[in-house]
């Protein structure tokens, strides 16, 4: 069933972006995976996702970043609350400049998840409509969970 | 002549007695209606996502014990369960009956914690008193198994720390009655109060779309005419085995949140009468799962999730291969659920504030990871 699912993601987007948007589709532990560019990720496709009848992921569970050194990735998990299937999307940008666009437009639930992973990662989510500091206080500087991030452990009595 | 008005901005907390943590509430206020409302929040931020990949796999469990502190065994439960995916390794039997014993009397536990703490909040005492009787019930048997009331440390990766002493399962069956019993109580003291009614009836409504859109679950979910539960969505552990139901309210508001929870209470005991009944004896932990040194999850990547009382909470694990995780992401419910302040409260009376907040049952500790 998830590899169906899987097939229906792929030609929807191949048919709304061309072929080589997708940069690897896949079942992971058995869910329907995609991986793209964040230049083929828009709030069009993002909209495909939540208003196709076949696809219908209306429920956006989880948002988060990893860094992976070479570059950054933004992962989505969603969840269909009338068709009960779920899928990852996995977007890619640069470390240097990482960006992402929002798609808190779409679902709310985007609101605090991006602003955490702004927050934590530093990535930039244009669209977004309040992208603030969300855990950390307004003044903190850099961004912890990126794996070049220096603990000061001076300043925080470590040491 | 028209009257000049202004808005005014109220500030609520950090430190007040209804947020049962450290949260800061700004709201605006035309007369005694709220315009805006923008929740504060990372008082009690640990960076606990950084923590982690600086541990052993093990090592991370006592941490997910102090997100949601008042139901700490499916946080524990839903990280072992991310890295068991990881290393594809099968459960013994027994420890997952045990578990799942441990998880829906948490979520009793939980669920009491909520009940007589909110009712404090919106001006009854004497629940509060009943509520942590009967919590007490459920926290000296998870005292008994695990060795703590709060924070357990009990499931690890591949089963779970210790088995349950002699008796105990006995023990676990009669409390059940008990428990029954005494949550009937419940109904008779406060349910059917007219104050009480007349405070929660058809306030705070959510509808079924700005569940969904908000990504709002649990019990909030489920007062709102939302029939998710992961525990019958996706049965993880062994959901699957056990015949109950899944409290749904259509009204959406504060007093439906109280039913739902209130419902669920007894469709635990009865998932933990029938865990008792079929638990058998075995082994309670994978034979690699006592080594954490050794527990080297393939490379890869999954996410988890798990019903706890606050809603769907997830893990998010990313292995390298090695020792240590090399990414966890934790998705707590309250934290998501807790931005749905900015929409309900707008248009509300200032008055319901507390009693709308309340029924929410965030956890700041989940809230701040």
């Amino acid at each position: 069933m998830s590899q169906e699912v899987l097939d229906i993601i792929v030609k929807k987007i191949t048919e709304q972006k061309g072929d080589e948007a997708i940069e690897e589709a896949k079942l992971n532990f058995d869910e329907p995976m995609i991986i793209l560019d964040t230049k083929n990720w828009d709030v069009k496709t993002a909209k495909l996702l939540r208003d196709d009848p076949a696809l219908a992921f209306d429920f956006l569970s989880c948002i988060t970043g990893v860094d992976y050194e070479e570059h950054m990735e933004v992962v989505y998990n969603f969840f269909s609350t009338t068709k009960k299937h779920s899928m990852y999307v996995k977007v890619k940008t640069t470390r240097e400049k990482p960006s992402v666009t929002s798609v808190e437009s779409l679902w709310k639930s985007a609101d605090y998840m991006e602003r955490e992973t702004y927050d934590l990662f530093g990535i930039d989510f244009p669209g977004h409509w309040n992208l603030r500091r969300i855990l950390l206080q307004d003044d903190w500087e850099g961004h912890p969970l990126r794996k070049d991030y220096v603990t000061d452990k001076k300043a925080l009595g470590l040491d | 002549m028209s009257i000049k008005t202004e808005t005014m901005t109220l500030n609520m907390g950090p430190q007040h007695p209804s947020t049962h943590g450290v949260f800061r509430l700004l709201v605006e206020v035309d007369g005694e209606t709220i315009t805006k409302a923008e929740p504060v929040m990372g008082y009690l931020h640990r960076g606990s996502e950084k923590l982690a990949e600086n541990f052993l796999y093990t090592q991370f469990i006592p941490y997910t014990d102090r997100l949601d502190y008042l139901n700490a065994m499916t946080n524990n439960y839903v990280y072992c369960a991310a890295i068991e995916k990881l290393l594809e390794w099968e459960i013994p039997e027994r420890a997952d009956y045990l578990r799942v014993i441990v998880m829906e009397l948490n979520r009793i536990a939980s669920h009491l914690v909520w009940w007589g703490t909110y009712l404090l909040d919106i001006g009854a005492l004497s629940p509060f008193l009943y509520a942590f009787r009967d919590r007490d019930i459920c926290l000296d048997l998870l005292n008994e198994i695990s060795g703590a009331r709060m924070t357990f440390n009990y499931i690890r990766i591949g089963g779970v720390k210790w088995d349950a002493p002699e008796g105990w399962v006995d023990k676990v069956k009669e409390k059940v009655k008990e428990l029954r019993e005494n949550i009937a109580e419940y109904d008779t003291l406060v349910t059917g109060n007219e104050i009480f009614q007349a405070r929660t009836i058809g306030v705070g409504k959510l509808t079924k779309e700005q569940v969904i859109n908000w990504g709002i679950s649990g019990p909030l979910a489920r007062a709102s005419g939302v029939n998710i539960d992961i525990r019958k969505e996706e049965p993880y552990s062994i959901y699957d085995r056990f015949d109950f139901n899944i409290p749904t309210r259509e009204e959406g508001d504060v007093f439906a949140r109280y039913k739902v929870r209130i419902a669920e209470m007894y469709e635990s005991l009865k998932i933990i009468e029938q865990a008792c009944e079929q638990i058998d004896e075995g082994e309670i932990i994978h034979k690699k799962g006592a080594r954490i040194m050794m527990i080297k999850p393939p490379a890869g990547e999954a996410y988890t999730r798990a019903e706890a009382s606050k809603g769907e909470i997830g893990v998010y694990a990313v292995s390298n291969g090695k020792n240590k995780p090399y990414r966890i992401k934790l998705r707590r419910p309250s934290f998501v659920n807790v931005s749905i302040l900015q929409d309900l409260l707008i248009g509300e009376n200032i008055q319901n504030l507390v009693a709308i907040f309340g029924s929410l049952d965030i956890v700041l500790g989940e809230v701040d990871a």
